[in-house]
């Protein structure tokens, strides 16, 4: 039966986060949020807000409760994630817990889960992504790094692309190949690996704002050991695809509704260009009014999806669309923010925000004169560029739909 | 939280369908369209038979009462199949009115024969083209008599009674209107139909030189009410809006399955996927959207004015979005006669303005928004 209503005690669930955001959530960690310039929040801080909410027990609420999940309904999450977005907390590294644990979780041996899991919620292992590679970016399956077995090991060779935040990580969950025979998708393994082993190499990628936080990863005759495997020799396909549905279908709307109610609200102190605010310029407040309408959109599916899961569905399809429409929006948000932004400063201050890593190029040194609006505005519009290209680029989600949803 | 039609309800739309597929094939809805008839009154009837046209009006006035959830299930296959009948105005806006603000005496005079399919209703807005406005009513009321000019009237030359917009006073503002309920066979009733881009739902300018009338509601309201029955309607009208799309979609997409070019389905070619992927995706959202007016709709929530003002935008959208691209898929076959394409397309373009035009509905989004952010 259709009911939307929110019952008694979610309503007392969400005074429960509240009190907690408003007690834990420190200005420090706050400020991380506020001047993030991409998807990545600052790294340090980061690890801090995940070491506030795992004391909590709150780091990891969508595991299984027997590994620290909090076992919360749908619309439990749902709050969650909509009053730390409210609250203005920035999100933290979703790579070991939402995307890395949930592999393990489905498909991993005991040892795996009982040595991982409590230690990607402490942040002692903190993980980075290696699937993609200089020649296998959307056609992942195409991907060649080599593991040769040896007995116990695997030794490893080739390298490893876009892997944000390799120069922080130690350990990295890769895509390899362990059988050139079969078709492309049959011979490649889950292989989990300590970024301190000998043979491996971390070189910065600078992105197009002049910030570090991808990288490249070489592999010279590294040596794994067989243990490490998640899921079946030649079958990490299958984890992969499992592991990629949880990271497509991800809370894309309280951010992206938080970030729409703060454009309102600073386009209220802003002049426009025939109208003393610009909130009340008929085309800009259409605009604002259309995202708005695409975010109500997008947040009613994904509930919708939410409760679908939370009744033992797997995202699908719905992740696909998901994927789509939430980095559509996120990009015309960042582009009506820069708008706006545009008619109070034209700098362009990296280094003056705490972005996801370093500034290698920053050109300016002078006290900065912009609001913190206006001033992540360039950054997170230059960011948001990568958003229809990763994590399977949105005209792959659109093969995917046709596919899974429309049968072509 | 559930987001979905219960088991008995999934059970009313497999009952539906059945019917209508039975009963309201396309050949049915182009006897209609080539000027056969000015409604399918098989459909009519055996709707009624069904129990389907009183659904969400109560048993005490000779519905079945199962609720307007079931209501917006039966609308989803109205416009899946592009049903030739009166269905939106008599049911959703003149049988809704009614149940909101008619009398005691008037719920009994016409919800029991609406129910039973023997008469067809209407509401008369439309004075000029352009979104309607209060100050665009002209229609006059003296004594109890109504002179003046509607056009657009859904179903203007099949309704027997009509709901017409009009008002007490020679202003413009809201002040003065009223609801006022006409026998369409009166004399002074002077009916002229008028072609639309879909044939296959009649339209017609109606006149009325003094011609007598009854109140409906309060007198200075009638606009207060018309606004609240267009959320409520566009609603509903929306479920059909996802029932065609989805339907021009799948006619697309067996299409594409279908159709060889360079010894390929030309469903394998990704220029053709990913057209057919974004209807797909406009489809998607926009049935979440209307899940939520439903919700909305049937427990009277606050939120009905923003969800509705989202869901007729988004529904507006997929449809067109859907209906033109089924008929680029079908390449040249799309662009006859023959193929079924223009049915949903023509569909889709009146359904787009016969509520209000987008404008006018992202301005209503724009003024809910206001008020939602202004109490939050």
């Amino acid at each position: 039966m259709m009911d939307i209503s929110w019952s008694q005690a979610e309503i007392a669930f969400q005074d429960e986060v509240r009190t907690f955001l408003k007690a834990n959530l420190t200005d420090e960690v706050r400020a991380a949020g506020r001047l993030m310039t991409s998807v990545y929040t600052d790294h340090e801080l980061s690890m801090k807000w995940q070491g506030i909410l795992a004391k909590k027990g709150w780091a990891a609420p969508g595991w299984p409760v027997a590994y620290g999940g909090c076992g919360w309904t749908t619309t439990q999450h749902y709050i969650f994630a909509r009053e730390c977005a409210l609250a203005g907390a920035p999100p933290i590294s979703p790579m070991g817990l939402r995307m890395c644990a949930p592999g393990l979780i489905q498909f991993g041996t005991q040892e795996q889960k009982d040595y991982f899991l409590p230690r990607i919620i402490s942040g002692e292992v903190f993980f980075c992504q290696g699937y993609s590679e200089p020649n296998s970016g959307s056609d992942l399956a195409s991907l060649k790094m080599a593991a040769r077995r040896e007995g116990d090991e695997f030794v490893c060779n080739g390298s490893k692309i876009w892997t944000t935040h390799a120069n922080v990580a130690n350990w990295i969950f890769c895509l390899v190949r362990t059988n050139q025979q079969d078709k492309p998708q049959k011979g490649i393994t889950f292989l989990l690996i300590e970024m301190d082993r000998p043979g491996v190499e971390v070189r910065p990628i600078v992105s197009l704002t002049g910030e570090h936080l991808q990288n490249e990863v070489f592999f010279t005759d590294v040596r794994v050991p067989v243990k490490n495997v998640v899921g079946k020799i030649d079958d990490g396909w299958t984890v992969a695809k499992y592991v990629l549905e949880f990271e497509r279908g991800g809370a894309y709307t309280p951010t992206q509704r938080v970030a729409l109610e703060r454009i309102r609200d600073f386009a209220a102190t802003i002049p426009g260009d025939t109208t003393a605010r610009l909130i009340d310029e008929p085309v800009f407040a259409t605009r604002l009014a259309r995202l708005f309408m695409h975010a109500d959109a997008l947040e009613i599916f994904e509930l919708r999806t939410l409760s679908a899961i939370s009744s033992g569905g797997s995202p699908g399809a719905a992740s696909s669309v998901m994927k789509i429409m939430g980095t559509e929006l996120e990009q015309a948000v960042t582009e009506l923010r820069l708008d706006a932004a545009a008619r109070l400063s034209r700098e362009y201050r990296p280094e003056a925000c705490l972005p996801g890593g370093p500034i290698l190029y920053p050109h300016a040194t002078a006290p900065v004169a912009t609001p913190t609006e206006a001033l992540v505005a360039p950054l997170r519009y230059f960011n948001e560029r990568a958003a229809t290209i990763y994590a399977g680029s949105n005209e792959i989600q659109r093969n995917i739909l046709a596919k899974a949803a429309l049968g072509l | 939280m559930n987001f979905d039609f219960s088991d008995e309800q999934k059970q009313l739309r497999d009952q539906v369908r059945r019917f209508l597929g039975e009963h309201c094939t396309t050949k049915h809805v182009r006897a209609v369209l080539e000027g056969k008839h000015k409604y399918d009154r098989n459909v009519w009837r055996g709707l009624a038979d069904l129990g389907l046209l009183g659904i969400a009006i109560p048993e005490e006035y000779g519905g079945t009462g199962a609720g307007h959830l079931e209501l917006c299930v039966v609308a989803e296959e109205l416009g899946r199949a592009l049903a030739p009948i009166p269905y939106s105005s008599t049911i959703y806006l003149a049988a809704e009115l009614l149940l909101r603000v008619g009398t005691e005496a008037q719920k009994k005079q016409f919800l029991p024969k609406i129910a039973a399919g023997e008469v067809i209703g209407t509401v008369a807005l439309v004075e000029s083209m352009g979104d309607p406005t209060p100050a665009s009513i002209r229609t006059i009321v003296q004594a109890g008599r109504i002179t003046g000019h509607k056009t657009l009237v859904p179903e203007g030359e099949i309704a027997d009674f009509a709901i017409i917009v009009g008002r007490e006073n020679s202003l413009n503002d809201e002040a003065g209107i009223g609801l006022y309920l006409v026998d369409l066979k009166s004399d002074g009733v002077h009916i002229k139909p008028v072609e639309t881009v879909d044939p296959t739902r009649n339209h017609a300018e109606v006149t009325f030189t003094n011609v007598p009338v009854e109140a409906l509601g309060n007198i200075g309201e009638g606009w207060m009410y018309l606004n609240a029955a267009l959320d409520r309607a566009a609603v509903l009208v929306a479920f059909e809006q996802i029932g065609g799309a989805d339907r021009a979609l799948e006619i697309g997409r067996d299409y594409a399955l279908d159709r060889m070019a360079f010894g390929r389905q030309i469903g394998s070619f990704q220029a053709i996927k990913h057209i057919l992927a974004d209807m797909y995706v406009a489809t998607t959202l926009a049935r979440s959207n209307a899940y939520y007016g439903a919700w909305a709709f049937s427990t009277n929530a606050a939120e009905l004015g923003e969800a509705a003002a989202n869901v007729r935008i988004s529904a507006t959208q997929a449809y067109q979005l859907c209906s033109k691209n089924s008929i680029h898929v079908h390449g040249g076959m799309g662009f006859t006669w023959e193929y079924d394409c223009h049915l949903f397309y023509r569909r889709s373009n009146l359904l787009a303005l016969s509520l209000g035009s987008l404008t006018m509905w992202e301005n209503r989004l724009i003024d809910a928004m206001c008020k939602t952010h202004a109490a939050a």
